[in-house]
């Protein structure tokens, strides 16, 4: 440690210490507690001074969290509001005005604002770019009309980040602009949409004349692809990190306590994926390490490309593994989860669930994709329709 | 778990950016594939300048015995800058093998020798040697050291051969010098000509006795140093691959694009970019925890082996498909590294045995 990162780790230690002497986790309100912490510059220490952050590394968090933890503090409810944390705070940090940043991240950092996103739509998958879901002017505001699909938590959400067209008459990256949209707007209807493992996680979302203020806009008008490439870089990062590791664990523990499941041909590759969820864990470490201003870049994509393959190849091997109980399912009924609880549900769920991470958040052939063109500065893939209005486009 | 500092320090930069200066001047890929003309080709003062003059032999030596007091982080950067060149010099053989046992063993005098560049040494051990116990094939008794160990690393080159041999009470380590009389080296055919393997053959050869006792835990410990930084030369081997099969992609055009624009290849070398990525991180998380003592270096260092391995190899197979024609060629460089890498996964046992070992390691029975 240097001489500055001494003094900024002692600065925290002494706020954290600060913090707690005048709002003690046990005689506190969890929520006063957290705007305690927000106001207080520790809830992402990364993020400037006034928007619960101070201007420091992102490295110090994790100083922060677990001096916290130890005192018993409340925590945010961060897995229950993974797009608001994952995504969009991010996304607010580095393209909200002052004005957005002061009204949106204290609301989204204490729970009282869950968040879903509005990206994809039936005709817009992995070309996300030519999406459809129309935005006009209209006084102060956007009258906002289309249908978004892939939305998980949308029955839970007060928010969403939103992008849609602003102007058809452009090459389709050029006339998208990213809104924040009120998911309590008569306007919006949502509808599950109940998926390979019997639950419904995701839902479609109808937008009908739902007016969004011009003040919600996150960026310029027409800066939408930017914008929008700031989230899903951070949801590419923030995608299940852990939870190979868990999955393994859950293999290793059946085979150590089931000997009548052992079989050593499956060694060798329950071993190979154990090695690969490690070497996964590590890469994800470094790429933390490396990550000094806190954005993560297009290397991101490379975690969940890796994460995808091995929450495939462990679940396929943990049902052969249990062999007759992999026959069995534990439960059929259309559930609204809240969130993906791989860890609590049996193995065939696991399986069934897994098969949407090469999916969701950008596809594997997309990623790739990135990887190779924005990493390694290989040629990009033929666009044909790259410089042609996104209205005269074939559909 | 892991707060292991994963990336490089300034001093680790520039001692990188030194070796790879002198390995760019001397040791250029058309020189080093005479190796397999010529097995006797000389690389001999570009090893004295990496061990002497730039000081690198004695790394992992403390300085009160005449060594830089280094860790194991700094002579991982060396390795994979030895990687990246495929360079024919023996410092995994005597600055850290045969070092690392004499200095586990309690061994000083052949060890400052060793340390200061002026000795070259080599652990008389089959190259292709796995993880845990490891088992003599050399005897000592009243009348010397007789034996054969097949397949030693760099024992042609040695002036010392470290060697474990079995004695009335167990392992010993012993040094000959391999010039003594009753040492027979015979060099083999190596598939990886640019760390040659030999044939040692002992008859009735006066050796010294150099442990205090401690000879199976000193030929363990140069076993697990020697695997985690064996994994830092193949995260250099397979970053050159990939670096130069994609400038190759780029360059290369059919069909009237350049090769690399086809997702055949481009996502092929994404995935590879993340495999060598990951390589990286594995092999500096070794290379860490060893250089700080942690408890889990043997699971690390199975860790890093058992991947690491499989990456090189892989790096190698896709450079020499995505070259074409060229790739096949001897006077491409390519297949230096493909030499390199099939032979860095066989040797300290291949990922199939570390993969077992690991197994043992966490408590997984068969």
């Amino acid at each position: 440690m240097t001489f500055d990162e001494q003094a900024i780790a002692s600065d925290l230690d002494a706020r954290v210490q600060q913090l707690l002497a005048t709002h003690n986790p046990a005689h506190t309100d969890p929520q006063e507690f957290l705007k305690a912490r927000f106001d207080a510059g520790l809830a992402w220490v990364q993020f400037p001074e006034g928007h619960g952050g101070l201007g420091v590394p992102q490295s110090f968090q994790e100083q922060v969290t677990a001096a916290l933890a130890a005192a018993g503090a409340p925590e945010p409810a961060v897995a229950k509001n993974g797009i608001g944390f994952g995504m969009a705070a991010p996304t607010i940090a580095a393209f909200g005005t002052e004005e957005q940043k002061r009204k949106f991240l204290r609301p989204l950092y204490i729970n009282q604002h869950i968040y879903c996103q509005l990206f994809s739509e039936p005709g817009a998958g992995s070309d996300f770019a030519s999406l459809g879901t129309r935005a006009v002017r209209d006084g102060d505001d956007w009258i906002v009309n289309g249908q978004k699909v892939w939305t998980s938590g949308a029955q839970n959400a007060q928010m969403a980040i939103l992008v849609a067209r602003t102007d058809p008459s452009v090459p389709k990256h050029a006339g998208l602009t990213y809104f924040l949209c009120d998911m309590t707007d008569p306007g919006v209807e949502v509808r599950p949409l109940r998926q390979i493992t019997g639950e419904a996680e995701f839902n479609e979302v109808f937008l009908t004349d739902v007016r969004v203020p011009d003040a919600n806009r996150l960026g310029a008008q027409g800066q939408g692809w930017q914008v929008a490439m700031t989230t899903l870089n951070n949801e590419r990062v923030a995608i299940g990190s852990g939870v190979p590791n868990a999955m393994i664990g859950n293999v290793v523990a059946a085979w150590r306590a089931q000997p009548e499941l052992r079989n050593p041909a499956m060694l060798d590759e329950l071993m190979r994926l154990w090695v690969e969820s490690e070497a996964t864990r590590l890469t994800g470490e470094r790429l933390r390490q490396q990550l000094v201003s806190g954005q993560p870049g297009p290397e991101g994509s490379a975690m969940k490309l890796a994460l995808a393959r091995l929450t495939q190849s462990i679940s396929g091997l943990e049902m052969q593994l249990h062999g007759e109980a992999g026959l069995r399912y534990d439960d059929w009924t259309l559930r609204r989860p809240e969130m993906v609880d791989f860890i609590g549900r049996g193995p065939g769920y696991r399986y069934l669930r897994a098969k949407g991470n090469s999916i969701e958040g950008g596809t594997s052939e997309i990623l790739r994709n990135v990887i190779a063109e924005r990493v390694l500065g290989l040629p990009p893939e033929h666009r044909v329709d790259k410089n042609i209005a996104w209205k005269d486009l074939p559909r | 778990m892991s707060t292991a500092n994963l990336l490089y320090t300034d001093t680790e930069d520039a001692l990188r950016d030194s070796v790879r200066r002198l390995f760019a001047d001397r040791c250029k890929p058309e020189a080093v594939v005479a190796l397999y003309d010529h097995p006797d080709a000389d690389f001999a003062d570009v090893w004295k300048t990496l061990a002497a003059e730039l000081g690198l032999a004695g790394l992992l030596v403390p300085e009160s015995l005449g060594g830089a007091g280094a860790s194991a982080r700094e002579a991982a950067v060396v390795m994979e800058e030895i990687g990246r060149a495929v360079a024919p010099v023996p410092f995994l053989s005597s600055a850290v093998l045969a070092t690392v046992a004499l200095l586990k063993a309690g061994e000083t005098q052949t060890l400052r020798s060793l340390a200061d560049g002026s000795t070259t040494g080599a652990l008389t051990i089959p190259l292709s040697t796995p993880p845990g116990a490891y088992t003599a094939t050399v005897r000592v008794g009243a009348s010397g050291a007789t034996g054969r160990i097949s397949s030693v690393a760099d024992a042609n080159t040695a002036d010392v051969l470290v060697v474990p041999v079995s004695g009335p009470d167990g392992l010993e380590l012993h040094t000959v010098a391999r010039a003594a009389a009753g040492v027979n080296v015979t060099p083999a055919l190596s598939l990886d000509m640019t760390r040659p393997i030999a044939d040692v053959e002992f008859s009735a050869v006066g050796s010294t006795r150099v442990d205090n006792g401690a000879a199976e835990d000193a030929v363990a410990e140069a076993l697990l140093c020697g695997a985690v930084l064996l994994a830092s030369e193949q995260v250099g081997v397979a970053q050159w691959c990939l670096e130069t099969t994609l400038g190759y992609v780029k360059e290369r055009k059919q069909f009237g694009r350049a090769v690399g624009s086809f997702q055949a290849l481009k996502h092929r070398l994404a995935d590879l970019w993340l495999e060598v990525s990951s390589a990286g991180a594995t092999a500096r998380y070794a290379a860490d925890t060893y250089a700080c003592g942690e408890a889990d270096i043997p699971i690390a260092a199975g860790v890093a082996q058992a991947y690491c391995s499989d990456v090189a190899v892989h790096a190698a197979e896709e450079c020499i498909q995505q070259h074409g024609g060229i790739g096949m060629t001897w006077e491409y460089p390519a297949h230096l590294y493909l030499k390199r890498a099939k032979s860095d996964q066989l040797a300290l046992g291949t990922p199939y045995r570390h993969r077992a070992r690991l197994a043992e390691l966490i408590d997984l029975p068969t």
